[in-house]
């Protein structure tokens, strides 16, 4: 349903980001996007979501297309009526906003108020936590709440495709694992199409179904998860290595081994 | 007695515009953390449309609904053509542009009307009403209550209306705002347009109670800059708290000190308290605190 074809961005009209990045997000499954500091994962999705233009950013070749239809020259306000919703690194909650105006503010483009209340107790089965929360300034949250509440936004878009970015971020282990149950939860019973970025690669290809890797801009390795997690350069680089120690001289290499790096 | 009474008076009717156009300043900080300079030319450009209008002979509700109108389109003039292309831009230079289109429409309105004083016809009986011990004239009551009722309007909205909480959602990151599908520019669009309409009508109000309009209006439209300061850039209730007090302290230390002291006092009580105020409360008496996490 959404297709990235061969796209390139750059920053400031000179910072070339991504460099003719292909990748493919199937209706109603969770795809993962993995990948060090720096590869272009949150750029992606800022290209999809279309709030590259906020920062000087421009998708200079390539299409993004959603359901067959190009989005990648319209404004965010639009791309996200089409149902694409993005939840932005670092749960970013309007936090001089109570909980229950920034879940109002999830939902801003829908105008069925029968709908919107229906989805607002959704969120509140999601995250029950949040529900006693509901008057207070969102910037007073833990960022575990937070996050609920940065997923709870999104769920009252009512989108098709939920851009994720990096939803473990600051969190602990705990909270971490009951975040990306719920996210597989949505998936699952809102039929959500999911495209998950993630440093924690053990916890997103748990949850995923289709895995792709990049670096420097570009996909290197791609597949279903299973496939991926069985690749042995993703063992060493992503999952915390094989089993057995390795001493540090090895680490000097680590690039050259890189199969796709050749 | 009843000369303090009459000077604390004065002081609410005045102190009740001055809040009227603190507002216009409060809602472009709220959506876009802009403090918008040209405030002032905005009541003045607001009285001198009307005043022609009136001269036109249009009587004067028309005058004032059109007056409203053309500072709707106003609003939505500047957006599209000063503020869209500043999008994304730091907010400090969208201050220095506030600070230009100042200039630039003073010098229209001083261009086209001239510096004379145009007087404004009467727009209500001279015959006051008696509240209690007190005489209060038709327009003072008339613009305390215009005033109010626009204010408590206004709070109303950003607190609970889709438009309002987005308008502050807006103000607190527009990048964020976009991705929730809020689109920046209509909102800023709709706060400058707000920001011109009650700051017109402040100039018709303000205008009405001199008897008349010339260029010192701008200067009285920039009296909502110790007054903002003073309430919370961002907070409604801090307009009109901060409107009252300084309305209130201008009259009073005009009736009592400037007799003792020669004139001029009624100028700097304001600011002196002003100065006290933000020692003990710097974001102001009703400001948003910023929320640090750590």
């Amino acid at each position: 349903m959404l297709r990235l074809k061969n796209i390139e961005v750059i920053y400031d009209d000179v910072i070339l980001v991504l460099k003719g990045l292909s990748l493919e997000v199937p209706s109603g499954r969770i795809v993962a996007l993995l990948g060090p500091n720096g590869a272009g994962k949150s750029t992606t999705l800022k290209a999809i979501s279309g709030l590259l233009a906020t920062e000087e950013g421009e998708v200079t070749d390539g299409a993004i297309e959603f359901d067959g239809q190009r989005i990648e020259k319209l404004r965010a306000e639009q791309i996200v009526r089409l149902g694409i919703f993005q939840v932005m690194e670092g749960r970013r909650v309007f936090e001089d906003l109570t909980v229950d105006d920034n879940i109002t503010m999830g939902g801003y483009i829908r105008s069925d108020r029968a709908g919107l209340r229906r989805d607002r107790d959704l969120c509140f089965d999601y995250f029950p936590q949040l529900k006693n929360l509901r008057g207070k300034l969102a910037g007073y949250l833990s960022g575990g709440e937070q996050q609920m509440l940065a997923i709870s936004r999104a769920l009252m878009a009512r989108p098709r495709c939920i851009l994720l970015d990096e939803p473990s971020l600051g969190l602990s282990p705990k909270l971490v694992q009951e975040i990306f149950g719920i996210i597989r939860k949505i998936n699952e019973q809102e039929k959500t199409t999911i495209l998950l970025v993630e440093q924690n690669a053990n916890q997103a290809l748990a949850i995923a179904h289709f895995a792709y890797l990049m670096e420097g801009g570009r996909v290197v390795l791609e597949g279903e998860t299973d496939k991926v997690k069985a690749n042995e350069d993703v063992k060493e680089f992503y999952l915390g290595g094989t089993g057995g120690k390795r001493d540090y001289k090895a680490v000097k290499s680590y690039r050259r081994r890189k199969r796709w790096l050749s | 007695m009843e000369f303090f009474f009459q000077l604390a008076l004065n002081g609410v009717v005045v102190g009740s515009i001055y809040a009227l156009v603190a507002l216009g300043f409060v809602i472009i900080y709220k959506s876009s953390g802009v403090l918008n300079f040209a405030q002032g030319e905005f009541l003045l450009l607001g009285g001198y449309v009307f005043w022609a209008l009136v001269e036109n002979h249009a009587p004067w509700p028309y005058a004032a609904a059109l007056t409203i109108l053309f500072s709707i389109v106003l609003g939505l003039a500047l957006e599209r053509l000063i503020l869209r292309p500043m999008i994304g831009e730091p907010i400090i230079s969208v201050i220095m542009v506030t600070l230009g289109l100042s200039s630039v429409l003073r010098a229209i309105v001083l261009g086209i009307w001239g510096t004379d004083t145009r007087p404004y016809p009467e727009l209500f009986s001279s015959q006051p009403i008696m509240v209690g011990p007190v005489p209060i004239s038709q327009g003072y009551l008339f613009s305390m209550v215009i005033s109010a009722a626009l204010l408590l309007a206004f709070t109303l909205f950003f607190r609970y209306s889709r438009v309002g909480i987005a308008m502050r959602a807006t103000a607190f990151s527009q990048e964020v705002a976009q991705s929730m599908g809020i689109s920046v520019r209509s909102i800023f669009a709709i706060s400058w347009s707000i920001a011109a309409v009650v700051s017109a009508l402040g100039g018709i109000l303000l205008g009405a109670l001199r008897g008349g309009v010339d260029g010192s209006l701008s200067v009285l439209g920039l009296k909502a800059l110790p007054v903002v300061i003073l309430g919370g850039l961002d907070s409604i209730a801090g307009a009109i708290v901060g409107g009252l007090v300084i309305g209130i302290l201008e009259n009073l230390s005009g009736g009592y000190l400037d007799p003792l002291m020669g004139g001029g006092v009624k100028e700097v009580a304001p600011f002196v308290v002003l100065v006290l105020i933000l020692m003990v409360k710097p974001y102001g008496l009703f400001g948003k605190i910023k929320i640090e996490r750590v």
